[in-house]
């Protein structure tokens, strides 16, 4: 970071004292000021105007394609034939199955999660050491929400001028009844998202049918009841409160980005000085120095978090680029070249400002490395998501008694095995049990067939419990621990699973 | 208190409580409305859960509430409606024979669910968790039974239990040969020997294995049978196995001839219900000894 970058959260207001100037003072090791100065810093209520232009289009896009998604994916169908939900996606938490598309995943396939949790760290990582908080301003449900918040707010409100004179003058009934319809499409807004949200955990067009004539589940009512509330005060009340105080992001995006990643950077070396266009025309006129700032503010006005980007990189600041939108507004018609405000770097402030060229380094090593994490971790995903098998078998072995001793001297050995069927429909399957010379396998309860193996049933998509006694009979008695090897094979595909366990005698 | 008469404190502009100690005032700064107001609210809560749940304990008794609500009831109705539940299955269990239980899977795996359950209640105390037995309590796993080991014998067992004075219970006991002065200690030491011999087992050297045959005719063989395999009527167990129900040193041979054995099973009839004792008799029988 540059020594241009403060970390202040309360930008200095004109006229005030400015925090960031007592920080510097301390730092150069002037005067400390008189008294301690307040660790307490009010909340200042934003109004944040509202501004056209390339990002605030793609901020629309975001909204409309991630809230889109959320809201109507529950409904989705996907044919999946008689034995399983027709829902795209699908957390079935009674039955213990997650359905995303083609993919079922059971719990024991929790690690996918894993590895999601690993891509999506990584695709932040990456992110930020690309375009810095990319994610913060266009991505992050926080933001997402307190966007549409914000619209609701100025379309009932009015915009910043309108909303801000009318909060400070004499509150009419027309103010209050504003106030309460903005509250009202707040809740609605909140309570749909809540209901969206449970929508993913049953079928949707029945739970939507069901909450509607007040048949569905009392869980299903406290959790839309929830993230209503969560909704309504972090979207509605909390806002930048959240970016600011809550979310632990900002501190380790901090420690983790570079000179190299771009961020919204104010080129003060095209800005300053700033003054205003009438001064400007006046100090030009003088042959003095005059920067394209005219501190109209309008970049401070539009910030959904209230900073001022010309003070450098922020703690604040989300990246979200609506200042950008609203000083290229400004400059364009005044005629002056746009991007007063980019997506820039200090390092390239610097290069222009020693008259050398900007340079923009995308491939570095940490984006080489995020790339290659996420390619490899992802590549795992895949290709164990493409490889895996369809059934599976696991096998304990009888705590007590270890082993029986039968009256002819034989051992015998009772295990508890458990066959999975991941096919949604029924399979046969035979068990073997490999390891030991001469070995009697029973599977308790399933009647021998004609060839003398004994089928296993499975239902589709469930597992199926079956006690097995495996006697040696072999004339040497077996060492203590004899490793074994249970084999599952199904009959109609062939495809097999194994386990290992182990055969105990007394040795 | 006058907005006048306040001490602000110059730093924070916040009131201070008017109080000074050597020079240090403290901020008043009272806890926030919204958790005071959260506070009394919890307060007239906790007095309508007084009037509506049992709470305030009298000298006998507590009050009632006037939901009615009790923990006992709760924990009934719970069961009552897990009941409910298994029910079909219970009924299924209670109105099939034990080969009808064993011929139908799904009914096998409710039993044997069951029996599980009431296997670890009342019988893993002496046979062990998994049926594996003790010394003196037999391992239900293997392929000797003392009293049979078909499913109706199973049952008859778990109904009527052994030696516990039910009349259509297990009889039959090995007499004291020693302490009832029925045999010499050298004629116990030479039918210890014997048995032994009958299992291939190793003898004493020198031992009189002829003197132990005939104690054997004339005092075993009645029970234990003429070549020593046993006899179920009794109980008496099958001596030339490899499986011994106390064990197979010489000295807990001749302890069992000196002073007999009697292993006592309690009768379960009365005490677990009939679709429960079913469920035991299969599940005992599934270990893997039991008999066709």
């Amino acid at each position: 970071m540059t020594a241009h970058a403060t970390m202040s959260l309360e930008q200095p207001a004109p006229g005030a004292p400015a925090l960031a100037n007592l920080v510097k003072e301390a730092e150069l090791g002037g005067e400390p000021p008189e008294d301690d100065i307040p660790l307490y810093a009010p909340r200042r209520k934003i109004y944040p105007q509202s501004v056209q232009g390339t990002f605030r289009n793609i901020k629309w896009a975001v909204l409309v394609v991630t809230l889109g998604i959320y809201y109507l994916l529950p409904f989705v169908r996907w044919d999946r034939g008689p034995n399983a939900p027709s829902q795209a996606i699908l957390i079935d938490f009674p039955n213990r199955r997650f359905y995303f598309f083609f993919i079922e995943l059971w719990p024991q396939e929790i690690y996918y999660l894993t590895g999601l949790l690993i891509l999506a760290a990584i695709v932040l990582f990456l992110m930020n050491a690309v375009a810095g908080r990319i994610w913060c301003g266009y991505l992050c449900p926080q933001t997402v929400w307190t966007d549409l918040f914000f619209a609701i707010e100025r379309f009932v409100e009015g915009d910043r001028r309108e909303h801000m004179q009318r909060d400070v003058r004499k509150w009419t009934a027309g103010t209050y009844a504003r106030k309460g319809l903005k509250h009202v499409l707040w809740l609605m807004v909140a309570w749909w998202t809540g209901g969206a949200w449970v929508l993913y955990f049953s079928d949707a067009p029945t739970l939507v049918k069901d909450l509607a004539t007040g048949q569905a589940p009392l869980i299903a009512y406290a959790w839309i009841g929830i993230l209503t509330v969560t909704t309504y005060s972090l979207a509605g009340h909390m806002r930048e409160q959240v970016c600011l105080y809550m979310c632990p992001w900002p501190r380790i995006q901090a420690a983790l980005t570079d000179e190299y990643a771009l961020n919204v950077t104010y080129r003060y070396d095209r800005g300053e000085p700033r003054c205003s266009v009438k001064k400007g025309e006046q100090l030009r006129s003088q042959g003095q120095p005059v920067g394209d700032c005219i501190d109209c503010l309008q970049c401070v006005h539009v910030c959904p978090t209230g900073v001022d980007i010309r003070g450098g990189a922020n703690l604040g600041c989300i990246q979200c680029g609506l200042c950008i939108d609203a000083c290229d507004a400004i400059m364009s018609k005044l005629g002056r070249p746009t991007r007063l405000i980019a997506y820039d770097t200090d390092l390239n402030i610097k290069q222009r400002t020693e008259g050398k060229q900007p340079f923009y380094k995308l491939v570095r090593m940490r984006t080489a490395l995020y790339a290659g994490i996420i390619v490899v971790v992802g590549g795992i995903m895949l290709y164990t998501l493409a490889t895996r098998d369809s059934e599976g078998i696991s096998v304990i072995h009888d705590r007590n008694p270890m082993y029986v001793r039968l009256s002819d001297g034989a051992l015998r050995n009772g295990y508890t095995i458990r066959i999975v069927n991941k096919r949604l429909k029924y399979r046969d399957f035979i068990v073997s049990v490999d390891g030991l010379p001469s070995t009697l396998v029973d599977f308790v309860g399933l009647p021998p067939r004609a060839d003398g193996r004994q089928l296993i049933t499975v239902g589709p998509d469930q597992t199926k419990e079956v006690r097995v006694v495996v006697t040696d009979y072999s004339a040497t008695p077996p060492p203590p621990s004899t490793s074994i090897l249970f084999k599952l094979i199904d009959i109609d595909s062939g495809e097999t699973a194994e386990m290992r366990d182990h055969f105990f005698g007394p040795g | 208190m006058a907005e006048e008469h306040k001490n602000i404190d110059a730093v924070t502009g916040t009131a201070t409580t008017g109080h000074e100690w050597d020079g240090l005032r403290e901020l008043n700064t009272p806890l926030p409305r919204w958790w005071l107001w959260l506070f009394y609210i919890t307060i007239v809560w906790s007095v309508g859960y007084w009037i509506v749940y049992p709470a305030w304990p009298l000298l006998t008794n507590s009050t009632q509430g006037v939901f009615g609500y009790h923990t006992r009831t709760a924990l009934l109705e719970d069961l009552d409606a897990l009941k409910q539940q298994r029910g079909p299955m219970m009924d299924k269990l209670a109105s099939a024979s034990l080969a009808e239980i064993v011929a139908d899977p799904s009914l096998l795996d409710f039993a044997r669910a069951q029996g599980r359950v009431a296997f670890a209640d009342n019988c893993a105390p002496c046979h062990g968790a998994g049926g594996g037995g003790a010394k003196g309590y037999p391992n239900l796993n293997d392929d000797e039974w003392l009293w049979g080991g078909k499913l109706s014998d199973v049952e008859q067992t778990i109904r009527y239990g052994a030696r516990a004075g039910d009349n259509k219970g297990r009889a039959g006991s090995m007499p004291a040969f020693g302490r009832d002065n029925i045999l010499k200690p050298n004629e116990i030491s030479a039918v210890a020997d014997f048995v032994r011999s009958l299992s291939n087992l190793s003898t004493e050297p020198g031992v009189d294995l002829g003197l132990g045959k005939k104690v054997y005719a004339d005092n075993c063989a009645l029970c234990h049978g003429p070549d020593g395999k046993g006899n179920r009527e009794m109980g008496a167990p099958n001596l030339t196995d490899k499986i011994w129900f106390y064990s197979s040193d010489k000295a807990t041979i001749v302890q069992g001839i000196e002073n007999g054995r009697g292993a006592v099973m309690p009768a379960w009839g009365g005490r677990l219900s009939e679709p429960t004792i079913k469920a035991l008799t299969v599940y005992v029988h599934t270990f893997g000894g039991g008999e066709k």
